[in-house]
């Protein structure tokens, strides 16, 4: 007991001091990339000045967020097998994104989404559009991090409910921590603009590749590099046995009420469409498409991104199901009933076997939980340089003074925009401390792909779309999807609902994509037949020739 | 400042649009990305499908404990690097310097 304790302690340390070394590092980096940054292409798009291996690293340490490292790694180590779709879909979703966006975007784009969208419309409305959805999109994906962040925090500093951290208890240090993340956020957003936000984010993927690399090997190296027994003994260890290497334990379950059963396997599928069509609708990804100089740097910088992407993904197997077979289901759920310790607690158990005892356990502990909090702040930061950009850019630039304004007063604005989204989120993230992080991530998802996505493909590909047509598939595909999200079973009705003693639930599926994808798409569609404007034909084709040939790009 | 660069009269670009040239750039964008996104999506979508209707097949195991679910996820991985990179070669050889050519053209007449 006074061993655990003191373990406990070195971890503390050790895990405060290597973040505290991470956060010195990328506040140098910060503040040595704000001397670089002189003008509008610099805060948002960093100069366009990296090249597509920086950007497929600075992609990876944006997209792979605490969802992906914790969330997937405590899926599989839970209920096995379904854990694993997650990782499929988020990679096979870079298709979308290299094939259709990447390089169309970055030719005829400038600093937003809402570039591309806007181009050959009228600039209030659907800037105005654009700039809800990226905003929106970005809350909840942020809440998201900041949440696990605070949820994290109190297991990974060993703070248990009788204890006490300077005098904080549990709760107090998920306040704090969310304040410091938020604050340290702001601060890498408004002093470091997109070049410094890349570098964290480089600094960040680097990091998080060598962990998890370190961990799949000492798992692999504990089987003798035998897949099939480390899946063996982890279903042994399960206590859920075969079951675990199959799917169904989590997704499309077979309940004994066949309606039941009917909507569990809709609801996957669900899932499984929103997770493939989110990505290229994600504003902060998209976003990172303009900080490299040509087209062919964007699609080099998406091979990146799906190289290192895929390489994370595949380790989520060994990590998921090591921490199954060598931590254990019981131990895992003792921690975290979510199962969102699962990769920390791997890696004390692996630093205990190789690296000599409770210290070799707390030390690698402590590395993984601070390559956790890495993870966790450069995926912050990407999504409020995102929202503070279509703030500026698009509603601030566009709508509010039409585009009558200089690259200073933007800057500024989108300086100040940063400060306040991060304060909001610092609110929302206090006040939602208590929800469901993989929920917060998925329907981030699917407003992204309902909402964005619609809208990006038609404009890109479909001549006669017309602004009425982007107004209608922005807000059709976002507003159908938080709606129907409302009524489900996630916010109410449930017994693991977010208010479990209320009842207005009728829409049966946790997971709207299934419909409100299609109803994006629709509503793109009717809005364009219905418009009394045609199409700007000439506008079309400028941007059509601009997109594919790179021709006047910025 | 925030809306587009010097652009030039927008009817240079119809009529670029409509040259030959750039028809072919087009044919060859379309007739590549949009047969390969069906492909990608259905062959995505078939994992989902099995994966929900079609249990006992993905529990088929294969060799030791590693079962058909497994393998067909893992697929998806090599499907996805396969695409990219195929896509890569196509795009080099065959549309970057179609785009080259047209950006060389379009410079010249501004």
């Amino acid at each position: 007991m006074i061993l655990a304790a003191a373990s406990a302690a070195t971890t503390r340390n050790i895990t405060i001091t290597l973040f505290v070394i991470f956060v010195i590092i990328t506040l140098g980096i910060t503040v040595w990339a704000s001397r670089q940054t002189r003008n509008a292409t610099d805060f948002y798009a960093g100069g366009r000045s990296f090249s597509g291996f920086q950007n497929g690293m600075a992609i990876g340490g944006d997209y792979m967020s605490a969802a992906s490292f914790l969330g997937i790694a405590g899926i599989i180590a839970l209920n096995g097998y379904d854990g694993f779709l997650y990782s499929i879909g988020f990679l096979v979703a870079w298709l979308v994104a290299l094939l259709l966006v990447a390089e169309l975007l970055r030719n005829s784009g400038r600093y937003t989404m809402a570039d591309v969208l806007a181009f050959r419309m009228r600039q209030a409305p659907v800037r105005t559009a654009a700039a809800v959805s990226t905003v929106t999109v970005s809350i909840f994906y942020l809440l998201a991090q900041m949440v696990g962040a605070g949820a994290l925090v109190a297991l990974l500093l060993g703070i248990k409910s009788d204890t006490t951290f300077l005098g904080m208890d549990a709760n107090t240090a998920k306040v704090a921590t969310i304040i410091m993340i938020g604050a340290l956020m702001i601060i890498y957003v408004t002093v470091g603009g997109m070049k410094g936000t890349t570098y964290v984010q480089i600094v960040k993927a680097f990091m998080l590749m060598i962990g998890a690399i370190l961990m799949t090997v000492l798992v692999l190296s504990a089987y003798k590099f035998n897949l099939s027994s480390l899946l063996g003994d982890a279903a042994a260890k399960s206590g859920k046995g075969d079951a675990f290497l199959n799917p169904g334990l989590v997704y499309g379950r077979e309940v004994a009420d066949a309606t039941q059963t009917f909507y569990n396997k809709i609801d996957l599928l669900s899932l499984g469409i929103a997770l493939v069509l989110g990505t290229a609708g994600l504003p902060h990804i998209l976003i990172r498409f303009y900080t490299v100089p040509t087209a062919r740097a964007a699609r080099r910088s998406v091979l990146w991104a799906i190289g290192i992407i895929g390489g994370f993904y595949l380790m989520t197997l060994a990590l998921g199901f090591g921490a199954a077979a060598l931590v254990g289901g019981e131990a895992i759920r003792a921690q975290n009933t979510g199962g969102n310790t699962a990769a920390p607690q791997l890696a004390q158990a692996l630093g205990e076997r190789y690296f000599g005892g409770d210290i070799g356990g707390a030390t690698f502990l402590a590395v993984i939980a601070a390559v956790a909090f890495a993870t966790i702040l450069a995926v912050v930061a990407g999504l409020t340089l995102a929202s503070s950009s279509s703030m500026s850019h698009d509603f601030y630039a566009n709508v509010i003074k039409k585009g009558e304004t200089t690259e200073r007063q933007e800057v500024v604005v989108a300086r100040t925009s940063a400060l306040v989204i991060g304060a909001v989120s610092i609110v929302l993230g206090i006040l939602a401390k208590n929800l469901n992080v993989a929920f917060l991530v998925a329907l981030a998802f699917a407003v992204a792909a309902s909402g964005n996505l619609p809208a990006i493909i038609y404009s890109l590909f479909w001549k006669r779309f017309t602004t009425s047509g982007a107004v209608w598939a922005i807000y059709g595909g976002l507003i159908s999807c938080v709606v129907l999200v409302f009524f489900s079973p996630v916010v109410s009705g449930a017994s693991n609902s977010m208010f479990p003693n209320q009842d207005w639930q009728w829409f049966p599926l946790s997971n709207p994509g299934i419909i409100s994808i299609p109803l994006g798409f629709l509503c793109g569609w009717i809005g364009t037949i219905l418009s009394r404007e045609p199409a700007d034909e000439d506008k079309y084709a400028e941007l059509e020739v601009r997109a594919l040939t790179g021709a006047g790009a910025h | 400042m925030s809306t587009d660069a010097p652009t030039k009269p927008a009817s240079s670009y119809v009529d670029i649009q409509r040259s030959a040239e750039f028809t072919r750039l087009r044919r060859a964008l379309r007739g590549f990305v949009f047969p390969m996104t069906v492909a990608f999506f259905v062959w995505y979508a078939l994992y989902v499908i099995l994966s929900a209707y079609a249990r006992d097949f993905m529990s088929t195991k294969v060799v030791g404990h590693i079962n058909i679910a497994l393998i067909f996820g893992l697929l998806q991985f090599v499907s996805t690097f396969l695409i990219a990179w195929l896509y890569e070669r196509y795009s080099s050889r065959r549309l970057d310097p179609a785009a080259a050519e047209l950006r060389s053209k379009i410079g010249d007449r501004s």
